[in-house]
């Protein structure tokens, strides 16, 4: 009926999960004396016995004026009778009320602890997908490997055609030095000889060969003319 | 089992001034005590699926009593009487 302050985990084991709560309470006679009395009276006196007890002790009350008649004794019978009347009447559909609450909170934990089981379950599932995945690890690492050689090779066969380009640059360079030198040698010689020949043509020479070259011309003029 | 750890109802009259000299009379011991008391019977009237009236019909009672036993001199004074 009332959920207040339950102590938890008093003991030093704590049992988790938690004992379930009772069905029912102690028994209860007439809604004020606990069942324990009657038993406790039960060896002495037999079924009777409490009751005995009961009418004697209010008798004794009453007579003794221990317990003194007046308007709040009326009002008090009044006020019992309706709750008794009411407890009677509508008892049952509040407890039935009541225990719906319940039902409805203990479903809803349930729902909690259901998903909470479900999404766990799915954890797991998912986890071992991964472990499964784990075992491609080497594929992925062989392509890998091959993407790096490939990379490597083909940087490897650049630098190699660098090298070369380079190498034969600094031959063509040699080569081109060589004729270059070898053409300026040349060129040099011819002219230097050129003007020494022209030197050593001395002005007499010159008449001479003029002269030579003209009588030669008439002969040939004259052979022509012949031929003609 | 030892003396100390029996609760009341299980100690035999003979033995009650030793179960009394046991127990723990200072203010926290009797504030346990009656931490206990409270709890165990919430444990057995009110903490359960389905209650009933009991749990606090018993509680109710109780109170009556005790408010009548403390108003008991003013109740039974004369002048209290004649004047209703």
């Amino acid at each position: 009926v009332l959920h207040t302050t339950r102590p938890l985990h008093t003991t030093q084991q704590c049992l988790a999960p938690l004992p379930p709560l009772p069905e029912k309470g102690g028994e209860v006679r007439y809604g004020l004396i606990p069942e324990e009395f009657f038993q406790f009276l039960y060896p002495k006196t037999g079924v009777t016995g409490p009751y005995m007890l009961g009418t004697g002790l209010l008798l004794y009350l009453l007579s003794k004026e221990i317990y003194v008649i007046n308007h709040e004794t009326v009002a008090a019978a009044c006020i019992l009778s309706v709750i008794i009347y009411g407890v009677k009447k509508y008892g049952s559909d509040v407890a039935a009320f009541a225990d719906k609450l319940n039902e409805e909170k203990v479903a809803k934990a349930l729902a909690v602890k259901n998903e909470a089981i479900n999404s766990l379950e799915t954890a797991i599932e998912q986890e071992k997908k991964e472990q499964w995945r784990v075992e491609g690890r080497s594929y992925l690492f062989d392509a890998k490997r091959n993407n790096i050689a490939m990379l490597l090779e083909t940087n490897y066969r650049e630098r190699l055609l660098t090298v070369y380009n380079e190498v034969k640059k600094r031959l063509d360079y040699q080569v081109a030095l060589q004729n270059l030198k070898r053409q300026k040698e040349q060129d040099h010689m011819i002219q230097w000889v050129e003007k020494n020949v022209i030197q050593s043509i001395t002005p007499q020479q010159q008449k001479d060969s003029i002269g030579k070259c003209i009588l030669d011309l008439r002969a040939l003029s004259k052979s022509a003319q012949a031929a003609v | 089992g030892p003396l100390s750890e029996r609760c009341l109802m299980d100690v035999r009259l003979g033995e009650l001034p030793a179960w009394l000299a046991t127990c723990n009379f200072s203010p926290w011991g009797l504030l346990g005590g009656v931490q206990k008391a409270w709890s165990s019977y919430y444990d057995k009237y009110i903490n359960v699926k389905r209650g009933g009236p009991a749990g606090i019909s018993m509680l109710l009672a109780g109170y009556c009593l005790l408010s009548y036993g403390w108003n008991y001199q003013h109740i039974s004074k004369i002048s209290f009487l004649v004047s209703v």
